[in-house]
């Protein structure tokens, strides 16, 4: 028989492997990839672990002339960034619409249903007549027209988190305001926002990775010129001759905008992810 | 003052019904109508012709459509099912631990954001026949190397085991918050009274776990239905039609056969299937909760 404080570290210990191997599985994946990214095409074909690093993938990938890497990156950018900034704002009015302004029960059901389902159904349902849409309004290949896509593809998500944060408000704040004058707009600016800013924090850095990570659209309704990164990578890897040094160098700069919010907003991730599930 | 009141309300919920109105209602009316019809283009200019329910007569018997509809369902049972375990597992471990649930969490949370494209590049190079990875373990262990992503057998199991990588963390998460939520008290109860760890997960941590377990298993569904770009790279819905899956499906119909009207059939019932199952759900769980 053991002890119990030998059972005990005998429990800790199989838990600490059994977690540190689950972070080998994890990461070896991405340094394998990030390694890669510094080889010759025949270091990789060759499979050498060890090899003399190169900046040659990376090279091509920004500054030849060829590349228009740095364009996708800054389209990419520019749409996850316009992308998360009009689906919060309009989540975050939604949601305390929805909540606070005394809309009939079923037509608040009707939304919220509508949006799950419009949630459930893959992207590429839709892009069909999206593109036949933008092409008689005139924005087809746009960014403009992918960034809107985005926002719709992403609202459903936006505005069950903010359903659930704005729940965290006090009603009793915003009616004493309400009986001092303040107008519904100024309630809302003065109270609401400021007690919500977390909420929208967490909102935002989800819509912005997932923005950030969109393929299915950004596929079918750019082209070479209006391409994000994503569309990028996967055309290294289609071409022909895939190009492994260049896709895996592409690949691990395009990781760098997830990598920094990991390491500085994992709180909000962490609350983004499990608020709309647990709460 | 009231007025002002009825302005704000309208005002505030105004442009998510402009969205939802324009990019997802207008959308799905449009496909609608073009499901009843066969588009074809001549010149840059679309001859629609009117064939009534022709497209959806030919769905049961498209190649392609019925294959991507099976292969979704038992690619989302199948990887779905792996996650729930081992992400409990994790977060079992990770709740039971004295230190290091920080680091554990900060790591775990990586393949999250990444992008679906950059996880398929990942294991491209992993799973190459030639030179990928796990074909060197096997090779120094003395065994075979396996086509991966190129063989019909494999292809299926190889993009399961990737999107195991790609989502057990998520599931891991939400599990964590779960279990972090529990009362200590009922624990504390149980341990009193001397109860093992095996009878202690079964009897009381996962039936206390269960609203948690539903709806992460709900999440994770809707996400493995619409998986497209792992495969997109990986597999392209190959070899044959071994990996293709329902999104896969229409895309090939719209962009490489130009089939509009069939894609658009597609497109039509798998937001119709989506939404009956919505609907029944949402009914099933109104009913639970009149009768408990």
């Amino acid at each position: 028989m053991l002890t119990i404080k030998a059972q005990k570290r005998l429990g800790g210990f199989i838990r600490h492997s059994w977690l540190m191997l689950s972070v080998f599985a994890i990461l070896f994946p991405f340094l394998w990839i990030a390694l890669s990214g510094f080889k010759r095409e025949i270091d990789i074909a060759m499979s050498r672990i060890s090899f003399a690093p190169v900046w040659s993938n990376y090279e091509e990938l920004l500054f030849s002339k060829s590349s228009t890497y740095l364009t996708n990156f800054l389209n990419s950018v520019i749409v996850s960034f316009s992308a998360t900034v009009l689906c919060v704002g309009i989540a975050t009015l939604a949601a305390h619409s929805l909540r606070r302004h005394k809309w009939p029960i079923f037509a608040v059901s009707a939304i919220l249903i509508f949006s799950m389902i419009f949630n459930m159904t893959p992207a590429m349902t839709l892009v069909g007549a999206w593109h036949s849409l933008f092409v008689k309004v005139g924005i087809n290949n746009t960014l403009f027209a992918l960034i809107l896509v985005n926002v719709v593809l992403l609202l459903p998500m936006a505005l069950w988190l903010m359903m659930t944060f704005m729940r965290d408000v006090p009603e009793e704040l915003e009616e004493a305001a309400a009986i001092d004058g303040c107008t519904p707009a100024e309630i809302f600016r003065k109270i609401v926002l400021p007690l919500v800013v977390p909420g929208m924090m967490a909102t935002s850095v989800i819509v912005f990775v997932f923005s950030w990570n969109e393929f299915q659209a950004a596929l079918t309704l750019t082209t070479k010129a209006t391409q994000t990164v994503p569309v990028a990578i996967a055309k290294f890897a289609q071409e022909y001759e895939v190009k492994h040094g260049a896709m895996a160098a592409a690949a691990t700069l395009s990781t760098i905008p997830a990598v920094m919010l990991m390491l500085v907003a994992t709180r909000y991730i962490v609350s983004g992810l499990t608020n709309g599930a647990i709460k | 003052m009231k007025d002002n009141q009825q302005l704000w309300r309208w005002t505030s919920l105004a442009p998510l019904l402009l969205f939802f109105g324009a990019l997802a209602l207008l959308p799905v009316a449009n496909i609608l109508y073009m499901s009843f019809h066969t588009v074809q283009w001549a010149e840059g200019v679309s001859t629609w012709t009117p064939v009534g329910l022709e497209n959806y007569e030919r769905l049961p018997k498209d190649a392609f459509f019925s294959i991507g509809v099976w292969n979704t369902i038992v690619f989302s049972v199948t990887s779905v099912a792996i996650q729930m375990v081992l992400g409990f597992l994790l977060a079992l471990a990770v709740v039971r631990i004295k230190w290091g649930s920080t680091f554990y969490k900060t790591i775990f949370i990586l393949p999250i954001l990444i992008p679906g494209i950059v996880i398929g590049a990942i294991w491209k190079l992993m799973l190459d026949f030639d030179f990928g990875v796990l074909n060197q373990i096997n090779i120094w262990l003395g065994l075979q190397p396996l086509d991966w992503t190129g063989s019909v057998k494999l292809a299926m199991p190889a993009i399961i085991i990737v999107d195991v990588w790609h989502w057990t963390p998520f599931v891991f998460l939400l599990m964590l918050a779960g279990l972090q939520g529990l009362p200590e008290d009922v624990f504390e109860a149980a341990k009193v009274d001397g109860t093992g760890p095996f009878r202690e997960l079964f009897k009381i941590t996962l039936p206390l776990m269960l609203p948690t377990i539903l709806v992460t298993l709900m999440f994770r569904i809707i996400l493995a239905f619409k998986v497209f770009d792992e495969i997109f790279l990986l597999t392209g819905g190959g070899p044959g039609t071994a990996t293709e899956v329902i999104a896969f499906s229409i895309f090939r119909t719209f962009f490489f056969e130009n089939r509009v009207g069939l894609g658009s059939a597609m497109s039509f019932a798998v937001i119709f299937a989506v939404a009956l199952l919505v609907v029944i759900s949402l009914a099933a769980q109104r009913y639970a909760q009149s009768k408990g």
